[in-house]
């Protein structure tokens, strides 16, 4: 038994470090490792992954908050269709079968993964936008941070809330259904709907995770697929483990960020896809 | 329109500040409550149940730590953890409204009433 706790701090560790810098819940990488490596019930795997992806998203928003990255307006705005999607994806559970979100959901990985691809291979550096969108100036949504890469202060304005808006409602729906924090999809529908820099974007969604996988825990909680002697070693690995990962994630240049993240966000797109066929 | 960017940006510092203070006071008490449990299981080896059971609705947990079992204050813990989003955004609709930020109070509002509504849809 103690065997089993060491190696679940260790997993939390590293899929801390792991979420905080992609901006992954971490429930992706947990997943995986818990129901192929450590052979445990996929039911037992969601309940913990949910807990993983709360307590990396408290965890890394304690040093982002410190740092100003995050855009608060920007996660409160979005939050209303990530939460909505949260609840109509938990309410969805056993009527929809969940293979054919796999396939769309891998899907759309694909195509994103692609797309940053196709973003690394241009060497247009910044991304900015420039549109002075009506919602986004009535909303209050530009905003500003220090980028420490850079030694600069970069001011940024986003554009297509309904888009990113709609993208939002689906990784609400995914992160009920699935109980993941699906933030792949919401760094896709700021970083590149909304055109706000990664960055920001990274820590507004990794804050975002905590209160959408809140919505979806309560039900893990309570119908006993949350199992202390596997969630609690592995939230306490994540708990340190996130909070060294945005210190690291904060260095790093963005473009290393969007490396890292091409091979993942194709890797549990195809993933995603084999497990719906 | 510069002084009252100015201003925005001076707000949002200050709710920021005040968020992370909360947040982080309130990962700290149930990443303690999650440690006691732990520490108490891995000394006795006694989760205080029979077999793999472990306790999940209030009534046990509440029972469980009455006496002390280990597993019922670990369940505990994890649920303080599952609180602190939650506690973010009650604690961010307090900071809006001090901000005289009515918009964000009443859109902030809206997604805690959503979260209220899954907590009652777990039960």
């Amino acid at each position: 038994m103690i065997g089993t706790v060491i190696l679940m701090i260790v997993i939390g560790l590293f899929a801390g470090i792991a979420g905080a810098i992609l901006g992954l819940g971490g429930g992706i990488i947990v997943t995986p490792i818990l129901t192929l490596a450590c052979h445990l019930d996929i039911k037992y795997a969601i309940g913990a992954s949910v807990i993983v992806v709360i307590a990396t998203s408290s965890g890394s928003t304690i040093a982002y908050l410190r740092d100003e990255v995050l855009n608060l307006r920007v996660a409160m705005f979005l939050e209303i269709a990530t939460t909505i999607g949260a609840v109509s994806g938990a309410l969805l559970t056993g009527i929809l079968e969940p293979k054919y979100l796999y396939i769309l959901f891998g899907l759309l990985l694909l195509f994103s993964s692609f797309n940053m691809a196709r973003k690394l291979m241009n060497k247009n550096k910044s991304n900015l936008s420039n549109k002075n969108d009506k919602i986004a100036q009535k909303m209050r949504l530009n905003g500003s941070y220090y980028d420490k890469a850079e030694h600069k202060q970069i001011d940024y304005k986003v554009e297509n809330i309904p888009g990113g808006l709609s993208v939002m409602f689906g990784a609400g729906l995914a992160s009920g259904l699935l109980g993941i924090g699906s933030g792949a999809f919401k760094v896709i529908a700021m970083d590149t709907f909304m055109k706000m820099p990664l960055k920001p974007s990274s820590a507004t969604s990794n804050l975002m995770m905590g209160v959408t996988a809140a919505a979806s825990a309560t039900v893990y909680f309570f119908n006993g697929s949350i199992l202390p002697y596997i969630a609690v070693p592995l939230a306490l690995g994540i708990l340190v483990g996130a909070t060294i990962g945005s210190r690291i994630m904060q260095i790093l240049p963005a473009r290393w960020i969007r490396i890292c993240f091409v091979p993942i966000l194709l890797y549990i797109g195809i993933s995603m896809v084999i497990k719906g066929f | 329109m510069n002084n009252s960017k100015q201003t925005t940006k001076a707000e949002m510092n200050e709710i920021e500040l005040v968020i992370g203070k909360i947040l982080r006071i309130g990962v700290i008490i149930s990443a303690a409550i999650m440690i006691i449990g732990l520490v108490m299981f891995l000394i006795t080896g006694n989760s205080g149940y029979a077999g793999n059971y472990h306790p999940s609705s209030f009534k046990e947990i509440f029972h469980g730590i009455v006496k002390l079992k280990s597993y019922a204050i670990m369940m505990l813990g994890i649920f303080c953890l599952i609180l602190t989003p939650v506690l973010r955004v009650v604690v961010s609709i307090y900071s809006f409204y001090k901000e005289h930020d009515m918009l964000y109070v009443y859109i902030t509002t809206f997604v805690l009433m959503v979260l209220i509504f899954s907590f009652f849809l777990g039960q």
